[in-house]
């Protein structure tokens, strides 16, 4: 235990913490869009695998990480189509929806991978590190913050991005009020369905984002890469009381406990096999968290429920 | 002509809410729809504001046939309302609530600064005080309807309905009010009016069309009626304005509020050290303006909201300060909120479901450990009838009722309970004359029997004519209690505004 507690050890415990924490960044905001505007999407994992393998082959191929980037951003809007066209245009169930673009991802995108891929080849190139001038090399604070790849800076810089939309924009006002109270919006002729079309189509481009910083920084993608990080997304949405830096909060923590269990079992303090019960720690944290916050914060009200007049 | 609407039919599941109605509104005059509840005021309304589609008949504005599929479009062509049902988003602040859906002068960005500004001015020009940076949900329900009112005056709608607006207003807001949309028909704008207060209805129309059943039943101006011809239109029988309340002596007190500190949702202290009894046999009727602390007494009292430390709510004997409702209830407690749709009733349960939600744990409901449908429906039945809440079915949710019929029923809970000690918020609000009449008399049939009841009402006529005595509540105070004998309107409405020196 006590080479943990080094400074170099601490400092690369705490990078790749922050390194880890993007993906859940990415798709928790998102996430928390959508969620604001009074739609659950449980889907996040599946599209996360879809966007993961369309950004994996496109960098396959091409060797070229931003047009793999785009193109798991536009897998993201493309279910997030699917998934407004369900839920807002035919009211459908918003819970039973959710798990069915889950279900698709993930037999999807191990399909593409099996036909079109086969054999797991890592990527030529994973997102590379970008030291930012001047501050990445103040000794350990650098190293720790200020030496990522693109997308974990793009990430963090959304969090007060996404503040900044859901405060002070007229759609941002919008989004709030339609997952308030629909029918006040909507009496005021603000069009809920096209709010939550458009929280939607944020929050599915944001998990495409996700999907593709999680297989960049791998740089491999297999079936089920996600493991249940889009539904981790979700808790973390739960967790950070429907607000962006809440959302930022439960992303480093999970960042940061999975970049410790890492260290832990490189170190051999706890064995590699027990990788389930080390991962389980974070949503143990997060359920008592949840408990804690019960009461204490509001969903909003709208949460789930589908809008029609009559 | 303003607006014409022509033949205008609307049919919901098992319910014909509007049958060919024909309604005609000038410009620069007051139309009045009156009706009981249920008589499909609020399902025209709505229509007419594009929230509903009609099955049949058409809508002209300045003789233009008009197809307006959504409120959106209504706006546009110069239609406002003010809903009876808020429809504000609680979470957003006043000037959030006002700016939404209005185009932006900083394009993407809201444009709060310039809307509170306006707001501001609104307020200051009509004697609406709001404070536009206030979340609505930490308003009392007379703010909220202020706030109401501003967001159609900020649309400058040239047709503006008004349902039900006066419902949670002060007589003294009311007069306010009606200055307001006097001032807005000089202008020639053209205002549908729709209360269950005869007075008001006789002050402000210039017209007034009755419904009953979905249909209009008659038309008239108040110079050729009375408040008496009115009710008779509206309900088919002669009403009786001002209920009968033989003399009772009083019992034993059966609520004692002792040094009572309540903070209100601001968290500042709403009620500071309030001292009240109530006694078996007693009406004891609490006049103040809306704000003044009311609502936080009545939620205390019936434990919906923490009393400070050191107050005493005794309840036959019983300190049930700390306690939580439930205990409350068992010791004899009934509550009928103001907030009917969220403290009172659940609206996606059917009326019956309602009917029964306090006692559903009760042996009289109840098989063993699962419910006895059979008596919960009779229980249903029976009290629809009793209290002849306007219904398809008892199955249907409460949700769909009409504003009224929803106050109908949990009374009718709350009154079959037989509560040794009541409060009561706001038991009339909505209410046609018909049902308040009903209410009215079950209220002192209550005290006649030895309930003491703590009434809770901003209709000033209704706590002078329900109420043994009347105690006044000033910033969370008791400031005056006055015995019925000597109550005046004038008098007591002083009181409530502050002015003690007379
Ligand atoms: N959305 C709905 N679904 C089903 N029935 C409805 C719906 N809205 C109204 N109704 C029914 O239509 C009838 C007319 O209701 P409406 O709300 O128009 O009455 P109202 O005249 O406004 O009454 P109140 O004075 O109580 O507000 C009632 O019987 C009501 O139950
Ligand atoms: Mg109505």
């Amino acid at each position: 235990m006590s080479d943990f507690f080094t400074v170099s050890v601490l400092v690369s415990v705490f990078a790749s913490g922050i390194r880890l924490a993007t993906p859940y960044l990415l798709a928790s905001l998102g996430e928390t869009i959508g969620q604001r505007s009074g739609v659950l999407n449980l889907g996040v994992d599946g599209i996360m695998l879809l966007a993961a393998f369309g950004a994996y082959y496109t960098a396959l191929k091409t060797d070229n990480l931003w047009l793999a980037v785009l193109v798991a951003l536009l897998v993201g809007l493309m279910v997030g189509v699917v998934y407004g066209l369900i839920t807002v245009s035919l009211h459908a169930a918003q819970g039973i929806s959710g798990i069915g673009i889950f279900l698709f991802g993930l037999g999807f995108s191990d399909l593409l991978f099996q036909v079109w891929v086969g054999t797991p080849l890592p990527v030529p190139h994973k997102l590379p590190k970008l030291s930012i001038p001047g501050l990445g090399s103040i000794p350990n604070i650098g190293e720790a913050l200020f030496q990522h790849n693109l997308m974990t800076y793009g990430a963090f810089m959304l969090v007060p991005a996404v503040m900044f939309l859901l405060q002070k924009t007229t759609f941002g006002m919008n989004v709030r009020a339609v997952g308030e109270n629909p029918q006040a919006a909507d009496s005021l002729g603000v069009s809920v369905g096209r709010t939550r079309f458009m929280a939607i189509l944020l929050g599915s481009s944001a998990a495409g984002l996700a999907g593709a910083a999680l297989v960049l920084q791998g740089g491999i993608f297999q079936a089920n890469l996600t493991n249940g990080l889009g539904f981790i997304a979700i808790a973390i949405v739960y967790f950070g009381a429907w607000r962006p830096l809440g959302a930022m909060a439960g992303s480093l923590l999970y960042g940061m406990v999975n970049a410790t269990v890492v260290q832990l079992k490189v170190q051999g303090t706890i064995p590699r096999s027990a990788s389930d019960l080390a991962s389980m720690a974070p949503a143990v944290i997060t359920i008592l968290a949840l408990v804690f916050l019960a009461g204490r914060v509001k969903a909003p009200a709208a949460l789930t429920k589908p809008f029609a007049r009559h | 002509m303003l607006l014409e609407m022509k033949g205008i039919t609307k049919r919901f599941p098992g319910v014909l809410a509007n049958d060919g109605i024909d309604l005609e509104v000038e410009e620069g005059q007051v139309h009045t729809l009156l009706g009981e509840n249920g008589a499909g005021k609020s399902t025209l309304m709505k229509i007419l504001f594009g929230l509903y589609q009609q099955d049949e008949g058409e809508v002209l504005l300045r003789g233009k046939p008009l197809s307006i599929g959504s409120p959106s479009e209504a706006i546009d062509v110069g239609i406002g309302m003010v809903h009876q049902h808020f429809m504000l988003v609680p979470t957003l602040t006043v000037a959030e609530n006002v700016a939404l859906g209005l185009k932006s002068g900083r394009g993407a960005l809201t444009d709060l600064d310039a809307v509170s500004k306006r707001i501001n001015e609104i307020s200051e020009a009509h004697g609406l005080s709001v404070d536009p940076s206030v979340e609505v949900w930490r308003m009392a329900v007379g703010e909220r309807q202020r706030v109401e009112i501003i967001k159609a005056l900020y649309r400058d709608a040239t047709l503006l309905v008004l349902d039900e607006p006066t419902a949670v207003l002060t007589p003294q807001e009311v007069d306010d009010l009606f200055v307001i949309l006097r001032r807005m028909t000089d202008e020639g704008r053209g205002l549908i009016f729709i209360s269950h207060k005869l007075h008001e209805v006789m002050a402000l129309s210039d017209e007034i069309t009755v419904l009953r059943n979905g249909a209009v039943t008659g038309h008239t101006r108040p110079s050729e009626t009375s408040r008496e011809q009115l009710a008779e239109m509206m309900v088919g029988r002669s009403v009786k304005l001002v209920p009968d309340r033989p003399h009772v002596t009083a019992g034993e007190p059966r609520l004692v509020i002792k040094n009572l500190e309540v903070k209100g949702d601001r968290g500042t202290m709403a009620v500071e050290g309030l001292n009240l009894d109530v006694c078996g046999g007693e009406i004891v009727g609490i006049a103040g303006v809306s704000g003044n602390g009311q609502k936080e007494l009545a939620e205390a009292v019936a434990g919906l909201r923490r009393a400070e430390g050191s107050s005493h709510i005794m309840l036959n004997d019983v300190d049930v300060a700390q306690l939580d409702t439930r205990k409350r209830r068992d010791l004899g407690l009934g509550y009928v909120s103001e907030e009917r749709m969220t403290d009172g009733a659940i609206g996606e349960f059917s009326v019956s479901e309602n009917l029964i939600l306090v006692d559903h744990g009760s042996e009289k409901f109840t098989k063993g450990k699962f419910l006895d449908f059979k008596a919960i429906r009779e229980q249903g039945e029976t009290l629809v009838k009793k209290f002849a809440v306007k219904t398809p079915s008892i199955d249907t949710p409460v949700s769909s009722l009409s504003g009224g019929n929803i106050q109908k029923v949990i009374l009718a809970r709350e009154l079959t309970a037989k509560p040794s000690v009541m409060v009561v918020a706001q038991p009339t609000r909505g209410v046609d004359i018909g049902s308040a009449e009903y209410i009215h008399s079950q209220l002192i049939a209550q005290r006649d029997v030895g309930t003491a009841t703590l009434l809770i009402s901003e209709d000033l006529d209704e706590v002078i004519g329900l109420s043994d005595r009347i105690a006044v509540m000033f910033e969370g105070e008791i400031v005056a209690i006055i015995p019925s004998e000597e109550a005046e309107r004038d008098k007591i409405g002083l009181l409530m505004a502050g002015v003690f020196d007379s």
